[in-house]
């Protein structure tokens, strides 16, 4: 493709040649990074299915024991039941730095100091499977804050790849190749235009010679 | 201090109220929608939604996929797991590898 209109002199060579060094050096870095983010996100996001699997096989089962606690008493008691909650789990929410992609980190604590107190009724009118369905939510409540760490972590990285990737490319098969054409277009007409000047002086050069000298009518003469 | 909240039909989540954290039970997608932008303007860092209200309001799910905070996580509900939350992660590893490389077999 003929460069969109260069000027063919050299202060835009040069400003050409920076631009490309500038590129080739972005595009090694950016794939660096690129490189670098996709190791760390497919590691993340193999822990990421573990923990989603985990955490959904757990809700389930969770509420399943919840169905069964359910169905062994009234509503009105379940409700009141876990009305007034005793327990409460606060974030302290802080970041990570990881190749440019800020990542949550959360650190989480609760209200009461024993994180096993989470029965918030008295046992007299509930049904022990209500103890357990509440127990086996509480199991997985570490899985579950890991995992909402961790997801956000790859939805992010995830966009940040893309991103990199798009850049990466656009680098490689866009900006590089044009900026070189673009040289290689203003180095051939400074070329052409230094040999047309030569050229040019040649016959100059010539022609003075001509009219101090008068070569050619000497020549004619001596041919007689 | 951030709090972490669940957000879905009631059926689904009281269980989640006893463990401390905070629930909002939702009737509808509209209702499910302001919540959801109520919670993320506030103190909310973490929300649980289950994957049945999810599936109605997902524009306004994937309007906080960029930010750092919430993060927004599709639990199942009671009426049992479609797949949602396991899509998403495959559809985030799509986006980064271009094709899903590690979970497309199973």
């Amino acid at each position: 493709m003929a460069a969109t209109q260069v000027n063919p002199t050299r202060m835009e060579l040069t400003r050409l040649k920076k631009k490309l060094t500038t590129a080739v050096k972005g595009h090694k870095l950016l794939k660096d990074k690129r490189d670098e983010l996709m190791r760390q996100f497919l590691d993340l996001v193999r822990e990421n299915m573990e923990l989603r699997r985990k955490v959904e096989a757990g809700i389930s089962s969770a509420n399943k024991n919840f169905v069964i606690a359910k169905a062994g008493m009234s509503e009105e008691i379940l409700h009141a039941a876990l009305m007034a909650p005793k327990q409460g789990v606060y974030l302290e929410a802080g970041k990570k730095n990881v190749m440019s992609v800020d990542i949550p980190v959360f650190q989480y604590k609760t209200r009461t100091a024993d994180e096993n107190d989470i029965y918030s009724y008295g046992f007299a009118f509930t049904s022990s499977d209500l103890d357990g369905a509440v127990k086996s939510l509480a199991d997985i409540l570490p899985d579950m804050l890991r995992l909402s760490e961790v997801e956000k972590a790859c939805q992010l990285m995830a966009s940040e790849i893309e991103k990199t990737r798009r850049r990466v490319n656009a680098l490689e098969h866009v900006i590089i190749p044009e900026t070189q054409e673009s040289i290689k277009y203003i180095t051939m007409k400074l070329d052409e235009n230094e040999r047309s000047t030569q050229i040019r002086l040649m016959k100059v050069k010539d022609m003075m010679l001509e009219e101090a000298h008068h070569y050619k009518e000497k020549q004619y003469a001596a041919e007689g | 201090m951030y709090k972490i909240a669940v957000l879905g039909d009631y059926d689904s989540i009281y269980g989640f109220a006893a463990l401390g954290l905070d629930t909002f039970p939702v009737s509808g997608p509209e209702e499910g929608e302001k919540r959801l932008s109520q919670l993320a303007e506030g103190e909310y860092a973490v929300i649980y939604i289950t994957e049945g209200l999810a599936a109605s309001i997902s524009r306004a799910i994937s309007h906080y996929k960029d930010s750092l905070l919430p993060s927004i996580v599709l639990i199942p509900g009671i009426s049992g797991n479609t797949g949602q939350g396991i899509d998403g992660v495959k559809k985030s590893v799509e986006q980064a590898v271009g094709s899903d490389i590690l979970f497309g077999g199973n």
